[in-house]
């Protein structure tokens, strides 16, 4: 048995880690359990002359293919689309591409604007100070003015345009259409010890410059200056309850497989929209017999992906390719409701460079586009450097149906199930769906770019994993209450993206640890009676 | 339990490389069957090696009782096509890794006018662009939808 700790978070990614710094405020003993390995700038990809074929092994960005030790499998053969995580310190802001929207006012109100899914029990002008602070912990990049938001200043200076910005820039102002730089969590200047952006251009398996912001290298090193312990390789398989029903700590093993118990005062959840389901549904008791905190039957349920409608195209003069970020556009002329859509809610676009040498001809191979034989050649050498590119991150509603189980066949290397995945795209998202892909070959053709072709969905698109024990005030119809607490369990907490009650149509890191911060800073005001 | 490929699977991948990525002496490159590749191939087979071993049995099978390597290459080439066509999981694997080893040769990345280097640490020069493009966007109302 291990001594007790006030505050045991369990996962050190985007809202693991921001959680764990606010909360050394407090001076509490705060120990956080992380299921991976640090990973060390060198290690990554970039370093390199592989650094495009480690896209399918070491750092694949699906899980079951990667399949390090330090990964856990995921049954999604019943899913078109694949979940997509990284685990390590700084868990998937490893391995993300550092497109920083944060979600809308009106995300946060959908029942009363639209007439779907739930209101949340928050609201953009409440998480606006904790957006702010975390865009000055991450290092934000960007360009204040956007009409598509209410105001804000990213610390930081954009990131290049370059040809293929501009390409698209000149396309969406023929149409009249809303652009603009993203907020990207990139350093474009020095910032706070981390090198500015040297365009490596292969941002999502890791920065090997350091100049993207992970957590390891944001929120990490402050909280553990500040007393928090950070232990790797401790995988844990279930949280445990007191005879009062109150979360007591967990049982755990580490790098050699042997087993922990860790007691606490608190229990914070951080293990993403699949891990946290898949954490709680394996914590079974007397009193949970269907899972830790799952009164309400919603553990694993209302599971949002983020549909991803990807359409490209090849123009004639060679334009970035793979360098500088993939990202460094978005267009929100399309999120908010339109009464005149056969749809509600929208979607973003979000614009992206070219691929890789690799990346082209794989992906060109399995399009059909490039030959085999004498003439693979010629036409290879129209389409390297020649792509253009934008994806329509489509807002998915909560539907019940969707969600996270546990396997009963696949189990990770210490015998924890794996979760499996139940998915399949609304109607409400296929008509968006159709709807992006329409506007897209637009702009593509405006853009000057031939040869169209689109993947829909992107097949290892399940980056963003939302909805899976929801937030809300009525504890029949939510796992966690208004600032994070299980209704069921009132010292066990969850701040990652399960608890979302509806997805927006945005990347949502930024949003997550805005969340993330907000919760911690509602656990220290209500420090006097928190469980009560 | 892995196999590591048998001498004729080895020649099969060797022809069915070269078939795919021939030497092109008009741009100045060798084909994917280039000694220097092709054991670049054979060390990388890595996690896909199952995956190529059953496109190569699926392609010896397509040969008709003959190894692939020893068809003519008109022959070759109509049995390349036939796999294509039926497409799957170890064609895929079996093209993935004959080009991710192709289009990282020195002498290929030269001929594309590519520097033959990983990204890190010199990185890459991007241009600003044209920040005035965004002028237009700048004079728009508010999109953003209020909130009661």
């Amino acid at each position: 048995m291990n001594d007790k700790v006030d505050v045991l978070i369990i996962g050190s990614g985007a809202s693991g880690a921001a959680v764990a710094w606010s909360l050394t405020d407090t001076r509490m003993r705060i120990l956080c359990l992380e299921q991976g390995d640090w990973i060390k700038p060198t290690d990554y990809p970039s370093n390199g002359r592989d650094w495009e074929a480690r896209l399918f092994s070491d750092f694949a960005i699906n899980p079951n293919r990667r399949a390090r030790e330090t990964d856990y499998p995921i049954n999604d053969a019943n899913s078109p689309i694949k979940v997509v995580n990284f685990n390590g310190v700084g868990g998937s802001t490893i391995m993300y591409t550092a497109h920083y929207p944060r979600l809308h006012p009106s995300d946060f109100k959908v029942k009363t604007l639209d007439g779907v899914a739930d209101d949340w029990p928050v609201d953009y002008e409440t998480l606006d100070p904790f957006f702010a602070e975390n865009d000055r912990m991450t290092g934000v990049s960007g360009l204040a003015g956007d009409p598509a938001y209410p105001p804000h200043q990213p610390p930081m200076p954009p990131l290049p345009l370059g040809k293929s910005g501009q390409r698209f820039g000149k396309a969406m102002n023929r149409l009249g259409w809303h652009w603009w730089p993203s907020d990207a969590s990139i350093a474009t200047t020095d910032y706070e010890g981390r090198a500015r952006c040297i365009n490596l251009g292969h941002c999502t398996p890791g920065c090997a410059q350091g100049a993207k912001a992970s957590t390891d290298i944001t929120y990490w090193p402050l909280a553990i200056r500040a007393g928090v312990e950070l232990r790797t390789r401790c995988r844990v398989r279930e949280i445990t309850l007191d005879e009062n029903g109150m979360a007591a700590g967990v049982v755990y093993y580490d790098a050699k497989g042997e087993e922990h118990c860790q007691p606490a005062e608190m229990v914070i959840v951080a293990c993403n929209g699949v891990g946290t389901p898949r954490l709680l549904l394996n914590s079974v008791s007397g009193k949970f017999p269907n899972g830790l905190a799952n009164s309400s039957g919603l553990v694993g349920r209302n599971l949002m992906f983020h549909p991803y409608a990807y359409s490209y195209g090849y123009v004639d003069e060679p334009l970035d390719g793979n360098h500088g970020p993939p990202l460094c556009l978005w267009s929100q002329e399309f999120y908010e409701t339109d009464a005149s859509r056969d749809f509600v809610r929208g979607y973003t676009f979000q614009f992206s460079r070219g691929y890789g040498a690799i990346l082209e001809a794989i992906t060109s191979t399995a399009a059909g586009r490039l030959p085999w034989g004498e003439d693979h050649h010629r036409v290879y050498r129209q389409l390297l450097n020649h792509r253009i590119g934008l994806s329509a991150i489509i807002e998915d509603l909560p539907e019940e149906h969707n969600r996270v189980t546990l396997d009963p066949v696949q189990k990770d290397s210490h015998g924890i199930p794996g979760p499996r995945i139940d998915y399949t795209i609304g109607e409400n998202s296929r008509k968006m769906i159709e709807h992006a892909l329409a506007n897209a070959r637009t702009i593509l053709e405006a853009a000057g770019a031939k040869n169209i072709g689109t993947e829909v969905p992107i097949l290892n698109g399940g980056w963003h994993l939302l909805g899976t024990a929801r937030m809300g005030d009525n504890p029949e119809r939510s796992v966690v209450n208004g600032w994070g607490r299980c209704h069921d369990v009132k010292n066990l907490f969850i701040v990652d993206g399960s608890i979302w009650v509806t997805a927006g149509a945005v990347n949502p890191t930024s949003t997550i640890q805005a969340l993330a911060l907000y919760i911690a800073d509602q656990i220290k005001q209500r420090l006097a009676n928190l469980f009560d | 339990m892995t196999q590591p490929l048998s001498a004729v699977e080895i020649d099969d991948l060797r022809a069915f490389a070269g078939m795919m990525i021939p030497a092109s002496p008009a741009y100045g490159v060798p084909g994917a069957d280039d000694p220097t590749i092709f054991t670049d191939i054979l060390a990388n087979l890595g996690r896909d090696r199952d995956d190529v071993a059953a496109a190569l049995r699926r392609l010896k099978e397509l040969a008709g009782g003959m190894t692939f390597a020893g068809l003519p290459a008109e022959r070759r080439q109509a049995v390349g096509e036939t796999l294509r066509a039926e497409g799957g999981l170890p064609l895929a694997a079996l093209t993935r890794v004959i080009l991710l080893c192709y289009y990282r040769d020195d002498r290929v990345m030269g001929s594309l006018g590519q520097e033959p280097r990983p990204p890190f640490p010199k990185g890459h020069t991007v241009e600003q662009g044209d920040w005035s493009l965004l002028d237009p966007v700048k004079k728009r109302p508010p999109l953003w939808r209020r909130v009661p």
